[in-house]
């Protein structure tokens, strides 16, 4: 089996392939997309909400965690659907995804928020902000420095998680190669290519983040 | 007669069970500079905080400009005021802290601008015309568009200087500003601070510097065991101590 028969067995299964590339991106896309705006959210619960809701969303955010995302993801599809909320695959894969990744991102978002000095929230104080506009000048801008390589590391483990939606048959990447893979028996190549696929993805996303933690960097 | 600058009239304050401040009385009038001395732990800077709302207060009362810092009292009862009064509140005073506390993420001049378009709702350009002519004054015009990481320790000092000043406070609070400082970058901020004072601001400052706590202030408080120990001008403190427990700790200082 050489390369050239290889590149020929994707060429001819080409529509297919990219289709699962396309639900590759969207899905992870989606998730990220979401679970960094539910994940600012718990992030900052668990930094300023009162003890209460902090206690509800500590448990929440240790649950998913400590979750493997395979359960969380036929959790999403066959537990919600018993009681009464029918989601399709691909819907119970994108909810699953955003969850696990809103508590990764809470988590992330608390530590950068608790790892800034108090003298900060005292100086912000001092010249009358409130809450509010402390947060927007003076808390997030700093917070997003530190939040930002972790994240990016959040964002391609939920590129390599989606992978796990195959097995509720959501016809993503992993799953459009291994119909292909059926019909032609191309295996060790067909995994190749699907392999290298989401090596760039995630390289892309890391190239990306190094080049916006570069742009925002504080001179010293 | 105006109200005061500042009035606090029996200000208890706690920390769990440990008291910090015991009762301390001290009035300021337009112009009047005051220093705070004593040992670590005395209580200065938790009393400094009282007086902008970073600590509350159990008992007693502190007012700037006549008005009653962080609470109301009706009917006998206390409570917090909101957020946003407590805000425009601490306006009233400027402080520049130990550490500068420089927002590390804006040059020199956007730390300067922040307050007074957020808080004093200027426009960028009369911010920026407002922030100039206080980097000017502490001498740091020329760094307008440095990061704190890029200056001295003095430099960021005399930056923070400007950014509490520029917000046109009726009292300046000071809290050991020199005490983080390399001793050749002592005097840069010292002497900012002297032409503040010559120009009629009103002050309150912790500080070590026995020299200037006497030349800068008109009065000097001794603070000890969370209470005022003895006060006075300073000539008369500095020289002639009443109590063996402020002899002993302007001894130990090198006055
Ligand atoms: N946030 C705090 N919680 C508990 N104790 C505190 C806190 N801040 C200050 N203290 C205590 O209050 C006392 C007075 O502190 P402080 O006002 O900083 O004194 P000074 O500035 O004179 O050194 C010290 O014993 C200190 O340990
Ligand atoms: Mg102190």
């Amino acid at each position: 089996m050489d390369i050239l028969q290889a590149l020929d067995a994707v060429w001819a299964a080409r529509w297919p392939i990219l289709e699962g590339i396309q639900h590759t991106l969207f899905i992870s896309i989606l998730s990220i997309i979401m679970g960094t705006i539910l994940g600012v959210g718990v992030g900052l619960i668990l930094t300023y909400g009162n003890r209460w809701i902090r206690f509800l969303v500590r448990l929440y955010s240790d649950f998913l965690r400590g979750t493997p995302v395979f359960v969380l993801i036929l959790a999403c599809f066959y537990i919600l659907s018993v009681v009464g909320i029918q989601l399709t695959a691909y819907q119970a894969g994108i909810f699953a995804l955003t969850l696990f990744c809103s508590s990764h991102v809470g988590e992330i978002v608390r530590g950068a928020l608790q790892a800034i000095p108090a003298g900060q929230t005292e100086a912000a104080k001092s010249i009358g902000l409130t809450f509010r506009k402390m947060f927007v000048s003076v808390l997030f801008p700093q917070a997003l420095r530190q939040i930002l390589p972790t994240w990016v590391n959040t964002a391609t483990e939920i590129v390599k998680a989606s992978t796990l939606l195959s097995i509720i048959g959501v016809v993503e990447l992993l799953l459009s190669v291994q119909q292909v893979i059926s019909r032609t028996f191309l295996s060790l190549e067909l995994y190749f290519f699907a392999g290298f696929v989401f090596f760039l993805i995630n390289f892309a996303i890391e190239k990306v983040g190094r080049l916006v933690e570069r742009k925002i960097a504080i001179p010293t | 007669m105006s109200s005061p600058i500042l009035e606090i009239q029996n200000l208890h304050k706690r920390f769990g069970k440990f008291e910090v401040l015991k009762g301390i009385n001290l009035t300021m009038q337009q112009g009047d500079v005051i220093s705070l001395i004593g040992s670590s732990g005395s209580g200065k800077t938790t009393l400094l905080r009282c007086v902008n709302f970073l600590e509350d207060y159990e008992v007693g009362l502190v007012a700037v400009a006549g008005e009653q810092i962080g609470y109301v009292e009706k009917n006998g009862k206390r409570t917090r005021l909101s957020e946003k009064k407590i805000a425009r509140q601490r306006a009233m005073t400027g402080m520049a802290f130990q550490h500068f506390n420089l927002f590390p993420h804006m040059t020199a001049i956007r730390n300067v601008m922040l307050g007074l378009i957020k808080t004093r709702g200027m426009s960028k350009d009369e911010a920026r015309s407002v922030a100039e002519k206080w980097l000017e004054r502490v001498g740091m015009l020329d760094r307008r568009d440095h990061f704190p990481g890029q200056l001295s320790g003095g430099q960021q000092q005399r930056v923070a200087i400007a950014r509490a000043i520029a917000m046109n406070p009726q009292l300046m609070l000071f809290d050991e500003v020199t005490s983080a400082l390399d001793p050749e970058l002592v005097n840069e901020v010292l002497e900012v601070i002297l032409d503040l004072a010559k120009d009629g601001m009103t002050m309150l400052l912790v500080t070590h510097e026995m020299q200037f706590a006497h030349d800068v202030s008109n009065k000097v408080i001794f603070m000890h065991d969370g209470k005022i120990g003895e006060e006075g001008p300073p000539k008369q403190l500095f020289k002639k101590p009443k109590s063996d427990r402020l002899a002993t700790f302007l001894k130990n200082s090198k006055f």
